[in-house]
């Protein structure tokens, strides 16, 4: 079958399952007793298993596989999650990124799977990776328990005794609960059910003489048998039982396979390994359970109402559109003139519609920046046990929405900013308990819209920045004199991190060892045409701040006429419109201001800055004026009409066109025609 | 070689195909401000800003007002997209690219940079224009 056409699909579902698996072994790891998250994870790998093995890439479903057969463990409560577990499946989720990433970039996808497949082999055995020893001492500690009993052999199968070595090798006991219920007991189904319940939160019945329907249905005499795996006391759970009124009598005894085995010569043994009929027959009972599961996901699919679409289809469907919007406007005009009343209905119609339609188009563009931040919480989680720190990492603002292209380019020097932040920014936790600090460090992670602007903050409440041994180390090498650094602000010093010449220097990993590699996270920035910023307070944070522009994106806007030329402002740069008669309009030094608010306000007239020519001079007593901002400084600018507030998509000018003073870029307006957005910050001295 | 012809006065220049996307009419031009003159501005081609040369302005050709006749023809050098202003374009003719001459010191009225060499089919003079130098923008680099 020729897959190539599939490729794509392939891939970007691959990735996505990797992350979504990912994200949940995260959350497993905090929370290891949750089995529904094991369920997603092992959904997700069923599904790369499945598609990888269609597409003919054996390594990648041979290493799925054997994941899922872990998982399905796991989910089935044969096997516990254990960090030496989470770790090697880890392991395998970054082999298997790896491999998909290969294809990506063209090769086959091969990889060397055998180990980690052992591995998990092993693990799916009952075998733990590395805790071989522990689970040979638990297994003598059983028999030196003093009340070993091996006559319950006849109550288990094999299946039950793979899953009570298993059990065992993780720290876990196998009990035999023998409970006997008061003759006069009258509800003896109900007595069950608090038996069950009692027990519940301990640990796990895994068999019930009888079953556990007859129970229920109270087809048993007055006594009952149960195996139950637990990692707390016998005397803790004699302690809950008896607890329950009308229960007689609760017997508690340990199970040690290791004898039964060999008094009753039943092949399960200390080394579940070699217990391949075990092994067998466990898979052969799983199988039920998992086409159950399967069925069960068939009838209640969890699947993500999205479809993919290649950006350029977006673009080349965005372009017809402005051609629509062009058309509209000349039915608009043509409907107007004519006046015909059931042809104006129907083209306002149209226009509202095609409004939407417009909003709907420019929307989808737009990506949330959880696409990248969603990788951060796994890298964190390895970097920080790599460097042995401890740390929290919080994310917010995984919403805003970026344009596609920025989206794209933004992931790795924020990969780079937060490596730092965690290696460089955050003290180990021995030193934090010195400084009084807590243990576990914090990384935050913010992202937010601010005008036509998306910011992203990093900020660790590490060591902060130590301004001297940067202007040393600065002065040292030769980037500036003394007396220079000492004019220069916190802000201009710690800037100095971003010169190339500065972070490439071994030497600077002992000032701080912040500067390494920063150089090339603010030309990327700069490439995206955003900024990037440091704050720092000795001993307490680092917050990096980057700023970066909506490139083709949507924004609020004021349309205003000069003359005969429509302009764009960004309503984020505005403050406020307002029509001010010529004589409230002063001279200060032949600038022209005027008072708003009690603030001497200097008015900009963008007829001369733009060069804008008039065909007819018009005088008026009044002047209409928008109050724009720069940070805390205001400006007016004169303007002959407000149009009225709009929302626009920006476009830039193109790379032929150098940058041109107090413009930021153009947006295409309904009747077609292209006006451009002046750039306030420009035009604010 | 395929050649689109356009015409400035009543001179006719050439521009290979290959870098011509399409030839569109006049529609509304925004004006850049302070910019070089014969940046006559920008226009919305299907939802892209383009930007506009008027080619009569560039070789410091007596500007005219736009005509029925008048064309944007839209060509693409170095993944730069851009619109020359022109009086006509109506053909495409196919020359032989050894024949084509280097341009004489003075021909016409357009300064010999800008030019790449001449061509003569049947009884026409045709120049072909050497559209980098054409574009570039105070000596940017292309």
């Amino acid at each position: 079958m020729d897959t190539n056409q599939y490729l794509d699909m392939f891939i970007d579902e691959s990735k996505e399952h990797l992350q979504a698996i990912n994200d949940n072994l995260l959350e497993l790891e905090k929370n290891p007793k949750d089995i529904d998250i094991v369920k997603n994870v092992f959904r997700s790998a069923h599904t790369i298993k499945g598609m990888s093995a269609t597409m003919g890439f054996e390594d990648i479903a041979n290493l799925t596989h054997e994941l899922e057969n872990v998982l399905d463990q796991v989910r089935n409560e044969i096997t516990e999650i254990t960090p030496e577990i989470m770790d090697v499946i880890f392991q395998s989720v970054d082999l298997l990124e790896g491999m998909v990433y290969s294809i990506i970039e063209g090769s086959d996808g091969k990889a060397n799977v055998a180990p980690l497949v052992e591995q998990l082999k092993a693990i799916a055995s009952g075998q733990q990776p590395t805790a071989k020893e522990t689970k040979q001492a638990t297994s003598t500690d059983n028999k030196s328990d003093g009340n070993v009993d091996g006559s319950y052999g006849h109550l288990l199968d094999e299946y039950q005794k793979t899953v009570i070595l298993q059990s065992q090798s993780t720290g876990h006991n196998a009990l035999h609960i023998s409970i006997s219920l008061s003759k006069d007991c009258m509800l003896k189904a109900a007595r069950v059910f608090m038996i069950f319940d009692a027990l519940e939160g301990l640990g796990e019945v895994i068999l019930a003489d009888p079953a556990v329907e007859d129970l229920e249905d109270e087809k048993f005499d007055l006594s009952f048998e149960l195996v139950f795996l637990t990692a707390e006391s016998k005397d803790l759970i004699k302690g809950k039982l008896v607890n329950i009124s009308e229960v007689a009598e609760v017997e508690i005894k340990n199970i040690d396979l290791t004898i039964s085995s060999e008094d009753e010569d039943i092949k399960a043994d200390v080394e579940p390994t070699v217990s391949e009929s075990a092994l067998d027959s466990s898979k052969q009972e799983q199988k039920q359970p998992t086409e159950k599961n399967q069925a069960a996901m068939k009838t209640k699919p969890i699947s993500s109402k999205t479809i993919r679409v290649d950006i350029e289809r977006l673009d080349v469907l965005m372009n017809l559109f402005s051609e629509l919007v062009i058309d509209r406007g000349r039915l608009e005009q043509i409907a107007r003139e004519l006046g015909h009343s059931e042809l104006v209905e129907s083209v306002e119609h149209m226009s509202r519609i095609s409004g939407d339609l417009q909003n709907l188009i420019l929307n989808m563009r737009m990506v949330p920046i959880e696409q990248v931040f969603n990788r951060f919480p796994r890298m964190i989680r390895d970097l920080s046990k790599d460097l042995n720190k401890k740390v929290e990492l919080d994310i917010k603002g995984a919403d805003t929405e970026l344009d596609r292209t920025v989206i794209d380019e933004i992931g790795d020097p924020l990969v780079h900013l937060l490596r730092n932040s965690l290696d460089h920014g955050l003290e180990s936790p021995e030193e934090r308990i010195k400084k009084g600090k807590p243990e576990t460090g914090k990384i935050q992670l913010h992202a937010y819209h601010s005008g036509n602007h998306v910011f992203i903050e990093i900020i660790d409440d590490g060591n902060g920045l130590d301004r001297q041994k940067i202007l040393n180390k600065a002065i040292e090498r030769g980037l500036l004199t003394e007396e220079q650094g000492n004019q220069m602000s916190d802000q201009q010093v710690f800037m100095l991190l971003f010169q190339s010449g500065f972070s490439t220097a071994k030497v600077v990993t002992d000032v701080s060892g912040r500067g390494v590699g920063l150089d090339v996270v603010r030309s990327k920035i700069e490439a995206l045409s955003g900024q990037v910023h440091i704050e720092s307070k000795l001993g307490e944070y680092t917050k990096f701040q980057i700023e970066l522009p909506l490139t083709l994106s949507i924004i609020q806007s004021m349309l205003i006429r000069i003359s005969d030329e429509k302009y764009a402002i960004p309503l984020s740069s505005i403050i406020e419109t307002a029509v001010f008669s010529k004589k409230d309009i002063y001279l200060v030094q032949g600038q022209q201001v005027i008072d708003f608010r009690g603030h001497i306000v200097p008015l900009v007239s963008l007829e001369k800055v733009f060069a804008i020519p008039r065909a007819d001079e018009v005088e008026d007593d009044e002047v209409s004026v928008i109050v724009v901002k720069k940070g805390d400084k205001m400006a007016g600018l004169i303007v002959d009409d407000f149009i009225g507030q709009q929302e626009i998509v920006l476009k830039n000018l193109g790379t032929y066109l150098p940058n041109v003073f107090a413009i930021s870029g153009a947006t295409i307006l309904g009747d077609g025609q292209v006006a451009l957005i002046i750039d306030c910050n420009a035009l604010i001295q | 070689m395929k050649i689109i012809i356009f015409k400035l006065n009543d001179e006719e220049y050439g521009v290979e195909i290959d870098q011509v996307r399409s030839i569109e009419r006049v529609s509304h031009v925004t004006r850049i401000p302070n910019m070089a003159d014969f940046i006559k501005g920008v226009i919305n081609l299907r939802g892209i800003v383009t930007p506009i040369i008027d080619l009569r302005t560039r070789f410091g050709i007596e500007a005219i007002n736009d005509s029925d006749n008048t064309r944007v023809i839209i060509i693409s050098v170095k993944d730069i997209e851009i619109g020359l202003v022109v009086d006509a374009a109506n053909e495409v003719i196919e020359i032989d690219e050894n024949r084509i001459e280097p341009a004489p010191k003075v021909i016409g009225s357009v300064e010999a940079e800008f030019i790449r060499g001449v061509i003569k089919v049947e009884n026409r003079l045709l120049i072909l224009l050497h559209l980098q130098k054409v574009l570039n923008l105070q000596e940017k680099e292309l």
